[in-house]
């Protein structure tokens, strides 16, 4: 039996400004192919002396971790739980550049210093001089949902707060990588939304969600992390099968979902396993898009648990994420399912508390 | 009472063997691994030392049976090499015979291929195919997707302690009745970006590395693989497999002193050292061998040394850095040092720290020197990384 | 000597990325390290390679920085002594 566990502080950095209240019904579809990240004002949460070397990833990271733990009103976790499927890209990409354009002459450390792939988790333990249980997963799209698995572990063996969270950031090499096998959209101008693009690839971005599991219950929760599970590969005509199983190990059925947070990205290439199941076992569930407002990026599914957590906790859905007219009179149980590239799926169950 | 997690398999590739039975002869021998590098044309050729595996990607491809159009970086290579190894010899007939798991890290991931294209990607298609092998994920999908591994797979990075991690989560993973089967482990190749990382903080020696000396001068970059199967009591049971040893403690603590420097007296790796003996219920002096992360740096040794100090007092089990034989193989290195630390317990012998000549005077600790027989029941294991990543695990007897 | 010790405070400042501050904050006696300008080992490594770089001088021993770069002073005064380009 695992113990209750409670979502009881978020933070979230994205291509969406920054704000207060971070109400999602303010935030704009994402035109561009390549959209950065909306810089907040670091210094109001990072040291000037531990700035100087961050990455955008890094500074992202520990803002969005540092909301989380204000939040939930907790000094120092018990464990510091990160995913990226990249990691720092930019200082990685720099200093990648530099050996080949200097030859591997006249190298400094400083980039290779940040870029290996734990320097955000690092960057926040040496900010908050915290002596804990430090991990980094970087396993693709499944980065982010590998260190919540972790983090509910972590509770089950008796830890009482845990901070756990997904970061990437667009390093300009990697991305034009990416860009050259055709996983981000050509078209300058995405006019109408991902969902009516009909072209492969998808939108391109960065950011950093962070959240505190407690396993408490206090004024701050939004919601209680139920399970998550992980298929790195999976079969498009088992997809059905797993999800339905994975429900019944949680006691639930289809009809117990309030609501379905789907990883769609506008992919025309990828997209159908979403359409196959809005289209028959969620036909009358209230669906639920993400990727149009954060864009893609390997723990983007961090921003759709960021906004699945907002939902249960206000108990209503910004009319900007709805896929369908479905309605719930009142949110319990939220679903969580992505995959990228048909490959690297994940669900993930919440609910209110 | 449980002895821990049930090691059933291993397999290891190194600069000192292809295989476990390799690995074990070059240690009892005293054989290094250690040369110039020949395989990657780097103008520091003459200036470092470098624990290389001497097969050629292509002599890997062939005898992995790979198709010519595979996108294989080196790393992912040599994790396959070793992971068909361990399960080879932890007798898996059907991967999906019970609820079986891979978790493998990784830091250099597929940047051996990306260094080498990084402009001709953009001129040459054919070359295009390394792209989705560049993230760290990509070797571990490679190689669950040989096994037949499909569900619970994932990457753990934490720079130089990565796969000690890997196997932490792995047992924890048992323990938790998530998975009644886990293979973990970590590698990582040789890459001109680790090369020049490592030369700008002026920690490379030019020559063979000397762990716990007092005239250390720096590391030798090495690369590596390896593997360990982990299972469940009741799957060791089920199956009627022979234990090669338990996984009996593991902890992770963070020094949060500098992203690259450890702190000077060694808080994060003491705090690992501790907690891990007190998971695995037993007293220091319960240690028989300690494989030290012992990376022949200023640094580490120096903080290390008193980390130990702090935990075992005046009584400093036998000890010794294997790195000398293999290099500082990053990602890789606890899980060969793991595959190290079961063999010392299945020979009953204590592999030596060579090229040591002279004590720290500051915390004077000897190591063991010469190929050493002796009664061993626990080993600890250390590995730490930057980021101020400090991970320690402790193997018992079977 | 003095233009040299202006050249080097701007070459800190932007080699080190260190946002905040500007050239007229530096005095020449200020400690770079601690206290002073609060710079670290690894901003030693940086110094290393800009001496390599910029004035032809190669530190092969990170030790050896330490008095070198003690402050503005000592730094312009051991480029003038070694300078080789």
């Amino acid at each position: 039996m695992m113990k209750d566990c409670y979502i009881n502080g978020i933070g979230c950095v994205s291509a969406q400004e920054t704000t207060v209240d971070n109400d999602i019904e303010n935030y704009q579809f994402l035109t561009e192919r390549i959209t950065h990240a909306h810089r907040p004002n670091y210094r109001e949460f990072i040291k000037p002396t531990m700035i100087r070397r961050m990455s955008t990833g890094v500074k992202m990271g520990v803002v969005a971790a540092s909301l989380a733990l204000k939040e939930a009103n907790l000094e120092t976790p018990d464990a510091i739980i990160s995913g990226t499927g990249l990691g720092c890209s930019i200082d990685s990409d720099k200093f990648l550049k530099k050996i080949v354009d200097n030859n591997e002459e006249f190298l400094t450390p400083t980039a290779f210093i940040q870029s290996t792939h734990n320097t955000v988790g690092a960057q926040v333990a040496l900010g908050l001089g915290c002596n804990a249980y430090n991990v980094t997963y970087v396993h693709n799209a499944l980065s982010f949902e590998s260190a919540m698995i972790d983090a509910q572990l972590l509770l089950n063996e008796g830890e009482s707060n845990v901070l756990f969270g997904g970061v990437d950031e667009l390093g300009a090499y990697t991305t034009s990588l990416f860009d050259l096998i055709g996983h981000i959209k050509k078209e300058e101008v995405i006019e109408n939304g991902i969902l009516d693009s009909k072209t492969k690839g998808a939108i391109f971005s960065e950011g950093s969600q962070f959240f505190v599991l407690g396993d408490e219950r206090s004024d701050s929760s939004y919601a209680k992390l139920v399970d998550v599970a992980v298929h790195n590969v999976l079969p498009k005509n088992e997809i059905e099968e797993k999800l339905v199983q994975f429900l019944s190990t949680n006691n639930l059925t289809i009809g117990d979902i309030d609501a379905v947070v789907l990883g769609t990205n506008g992919d025309v290439e990828f997209d159908g396993v979403y359409a196959d199941l809005q289209e028959s076992v969620f036909e009358n569930t209230q669906q639920i898009y993400y990727k149009h407002l954060s864009g893609e990026y390997n723990t983007a599914s961090a921003f759709g648990f960021w906004t699945a957590c907002k939902i249960l906790k206000t108990q209503s859905v910004p009319t900007n994420l709805k896929l369908n007219t479905v309605k719930s009179s009142s949110i319990r149980n939220v679903l969580l399912y992505n995959q990228y590239r048909s490959e690297n799926h994940s669900f993930t169950l919440l609910s209110s508390c | 009472m449980s002895k821990g997690v049930a090691i059933t398999g291993m397999g290891i590739i190194s600069s000192i063997g292809n295989t476990v039975e390799e690995n074990f002869q070059s240690l009892i021998n005293k054989t290094p691994g250690i040369s110039r590098i020949e395989s990657i044309d780097t103008i520091h050729r003459d200036d470092i030392k470098v624990g290389e595996i001497k097969t050629s990607n292509q002599e890997f491809i062939q005898q992995l049976g790979l198709p010519d159009s595979n996108n294989y970086s080196r790393t992912a290579l040599l994790a396959e090499v070793a992971v068909l190894e361990a399960v080879e010899s932890a007798g898996i007939v059907d991967m999906n015979s019970c609820k079986t798991g891979l978790i493998s890290a990784t830091s250099v991931a597929g940047m051996d291929m990306t260094e080498k294209y990084y402009y001709s990607l953009f001129d040459e298609t054919h070359n295009r195919k390394y792209i989705t092998a560049h993230p760290a994920g990509d070797a571990t999908t490679k190689i669950a997707n040989r096994l037949g591994i499909t569900d619970f797979v994932t990457t753990i990075s934490t720079a130089c302690s990565s796969s000690a991690n890997a196997i932490m989560l792995g047992a924890r993973m048992i323990k938790a009745g998530k998975l009644d089967r886990v293979i973990v482990g970590g590698a990582d190749c040789l890459s001109k970006f680790t090369i020049n990382g490592f030369k700008t903080l002026m920690i490379l020696s030019d020559d063979n590395c000397k762990p716990f000396d007092a005239d250390r001068t720096g590391l030798n970059l090495g690369e590596a693989a390896a593997f360990l199967v982990l299972e469940s009591d009741e799957q060791v049971k089920k199956d009627n497999k022979k234990v090669l040893g338990y996984v009996s403690g593991y902890a992770n603590a963070n020094d949060a002193f500098h992203q690259t420097a450890s702190s000077e007296n060694g808080e994060g790796a003491t705090l690992a050292m501790k907690k891990a003996l007190k998971g695995a219920n037993i007293s220091a002096d319960k240690i028989d061998y300690i494989n030290a992360h012992g990376t022949a740096t200023n640094n580490n040794d120096a903080s290390e040394s008193k980390a130990i100090l702090r935990v075992f007092n005046d009584a400093i089990p036998s000890l010794s850095s294997t790195k000398a034989y293999t290099g500082h193989t990053l990602a890789a290195a606890a899980a060969i040092e793991a595959v190290y630390s079961i063999l010392a317990l299945q020979h009953a012998t204590v592999f030596p720290n060579l090229n040591f000549k002279t004590t720290i005077p500051e915390t004077n600790i000897v190591p063991v020197t010469e190929v050493l027989e002796k009664e061993i029941k626990h080993v600890l294991s250390n590995s730490f990384g930057f980021g101020g990543n400090c991970s320690t695990l402790i193997f018992s007897k079977a | 000597m003095e233009n040299l010790k202006l050249e080097l405070k701007a070459k800190i400042i932007e080699n080190l990325n260190l946002e905040d501050v500007e050239v007229g904050d530096i005095a020449n006696d200020d400690a770079l390290f601690g206290d002073g300008l609060g710079l670290d080992s690894i901003d030693a490594l940086e110094l290393i390679v800009m001496l390599d770089k910029d004035y032809g001088i190669k530190l092969s021993d990170p030790k050896q920085g330490k008095s070198i770069f003690e402050s503005i002073d000592s730094l312009a005064a051991y480029i003038t002594e070694n300078k080789a380009k």
